[in-house]
């Protein structure tokens, strides 16, 4: 009977994988489509093929105006919308893993406080005008912060739980705090430049580029595979750090690999587009919902839902609304009443 | 499977630039003790006396500041952390859970030690699942959450787990210490008859003396991170003793039911 049981839910797990993928392609196709220019699925669909088969027959009777809004204004923008929705949900997920706390988020190490100081930075030293260096200091923020993390939370007492999980959202908080106030600093310092650096802050996918969806992309690949690697000590980590170890779990192994794995991912997201909040804490939520905590369910699932949704709220604003708002922002107006109602929710059951 | 222990010390609280220690220091001072298989050995004594310290030291999850730990003589700091997951399992104090697993997922997590990476439960880890479930009677209980159940229940559960890592070494932390009597007292059978049945060795802190007493081979009073006495329950439980490790005057008799010695406290 157990057996039928586990190959139930195996089979509702895979059912669900790709039910969640038909959901993004038909978001991506619909997203493709809307904008200043109406165009057919018909014609995306064969400007994709035109571009995957290298078959110009496919796009005999398209105008190159629609080609080029596809694929080197649409697409773009929409693959990295999707990868890093795909990144942050990951990412959240690892970190309430690791940090046993169900509101953890890809933020909560500093690393979004370490990206913004980093582009903050860059913005005032006038280097915007060169396409990568403000997601280069971003990210070379975000990573320093995490590594400055690691050290305040590192205790010589005990080898093993040398990261625990008070320690970690400790010094984040802290290291946060600080930069926030150089944060605020840099901005009194920006005069003219203030508002570059308040928009950088609130994210945004406009004039994304194909070098972005590669970087993001690869990230995402890479920190997904890991992730996946090591769902199973992350499920036993969340039974506490003697349980885990006691079960087989190398903890520390596996803490600092997902740790940098998670802000790896925050950091990369984080640099291409800005500080989009809610996704990493808000998707790992409603997956647990529907699939119980089992990481190796939760983060494939969050994933997908997280690329989704972020593209559906990215295609709302560039698409639908009059004046486009910053992604940021439209994410936590929408994810935080969301986020109150599942809580609130969670509690009642 | 034999444990010895020999020379072991450990500290909390290293300070580095202070490296000479005080005796008084040490959490634990100078163990040399072994562990027989087929025993079930009960480790008793003061809050903060090192009984936990111990069994994290014997687990791997603490390195020894000085001395070693050797299982069939070798070394425990030899093993990979899934070896020694299937010679030690532990039953730890603390059984708080912040996600909301169901028990059959908690239980299962106790094959881990035994699964590759990406394979799934195979018929055999299904089998002893089962049993374990079924001996531990929580059969109930396995499609429910664990962070809706009562401390006692989530106890059981958290045994149930550690009994399926199937180990020749089974470590209790107050394993029993909300489980009501009758439950408590079927799960110290089972074991009892995986003692006989498997050779298995037990190694469980008690703060109930009597409870000690009727269940183990070998009782093992600390005080301070210091052995202060070791043998059988007959031998070692003195009201001397009882008054030496806890300042308390205690009456102690051998009790016919119980078929044991049992302790009595007065208030005067």
């Amino acid at each position: 009977m157990n057996s039928n049981v586990k190959a139930i839910t195996q089979k509702r797990t895979g059912t669900l994988v790709t039910l969640f993928s038909f959901c993004l392609l038909i978001m991506i196709l619909i997203s493709s489509s809307m904008g200043y220019v109406d165009i057919g699925f018909k014609e995306i669909s064969n400007i994709i093929l035109w571009k995957i088969t290298n078959n110009a027959e496919f796009v005999s009777d398209i105008p190159e105006k629609f080609r080029v809004i596809i694929v080197d204004i649409r697409l773009p923008r929409i693959l990295t919308c999707a990868a890093v929705g795909g990144a942050l949900a990951v990412s959240g997920a690892l970190f309430q893993g690791i940090l046993l706390n169900p509101l953890a988020d890809p933020y909560t190490l500093g690393v979004s406080a370490g990206a913004a100081f980093g582009a903050c930075i860059a913005i005032l030293l006038n280097l915007g005008a060169y396409f990568v260096s403000i997601p280069l200091f971003a990210f070379t923020g975000a990573i320093s912060t995490l590594f400055l993390v690691i050290f305040l939370s590192e205790s010589s007492n005990n080898p093993n739980s040398a990261f625990s999980s008070n320690n970690l959202i400790l010094s984040g908080i802290i290291t946060a705090a600080i930069l926030s106030a150089g944060i605020s600093f840099l901005k009194y310092m920006a005069d003219e430049q203030v508002s570059v650096i308040i928009f950088w802050l609130m994210g945004s996918f406009a004039s994304k580029t194909w070098m972005d969806v590669l970087a993001v992309s690869s990230f995402l690949t890479i920190g997904f595979f890991i992730s996946i690697l090591f769902a199973r000590d992350l499920n036993l980590i969340s039974l506490g750090e003697k349980a885990a170890s006691s079960l087989g779990v190398d903890i520390k192994k596996v803490v600092v690999v997902l740790l940098v794995t998670g802000s790896l991912l925050a950091a990369i997201s984080v640099s291409v587009s800005g500080i989009i909040g809610f996704v990493g804490l808000l998707i790992p939520h409603m997956v647990r919902l529907i699939t119980g905590p089992d990481n190796l369910k939760v983060i494939p699932l969050s994933m997908i839902a997280g690329a989704t949704l972020l593209l559906f709220a990215d295609t709302i604003t560039r698409a639908v609304l009059v004046h486009e708002i910053p992604i940021g922002v439209l994410t936590a107006l929408i994810g935080g009443p969301v986020f109150c109602w599942i809580f609130k929710k969670s509690q009642q059951k | 499977m034999k444990i010895k222990v020999k020379n072991l010390s450990f500290a909390h609280d290293i300070d580095k630039n202070d490296g000479a220690k005080t005796k008084a220091d040490k959490t634990i001072n100078n163990f040399n003790i072994e562990f027989t298989e087929g025993k079930f050995y009960s480790l008793l004594g003061p809050n903060g006396s090192g009984k936990t310290t111990f069994l994290d030291l014997l687990t791997g999850f603490l390195k020894p500041a000085t001395g070693s730990i050797f299982l069939d003589n070798q070394n425990i700091l030899s093993f990979s952390r899934k070896e020694l997951a299937k010679k030690i399992a532990l039953v730890s104090q603390d059984y708080y859970i912040n996600f909301p697993y169901t028990v059959k997922e908690v239980v299962t997590m106790g094959r881990h030690p035994y699964m590759g990476r990406f394979s799934s439960l195979d018929k055999e880890d299904i089998n002893i699942v089962n049993d374990v479930a079924a001996t531990t009677e929580i059969n109930n209980l396995m499609a429910r959450k664990i962070t809706r159940l009562s401390g006692g229940e989530r106890q059981r559960c958290i045994f149930a787990r550690a009994l399926c890592q199937k180990t020749p070494v089974l470590l209790l932390d107050e394993a029993f210490s909300n489980m009501d009597i009758n439950h408590s007292f079927n799960l110290l059978k089972n074991i009892k008859k995986q003692i006989k049945e498997t050779n298995i060795t037990i190694i469980s802190v008690f703060h109930d003396i009597n409870f000690a007493s009727i269940w183990s081979d070998k009782m093992i009073f600390l005080k301070k991170g210091e052995i202060i006495a070791s043998g059988s329950p007959e031998k070692v439980m003195t009201e001397k003793f009882i008054k030496r490790v806890y300042s308390i005057d205690a009456k102690i008799e051998h009790n016919k039911f119980a078929n044991a010695k049992q302790v009595y406290f007065s208030t005067n």
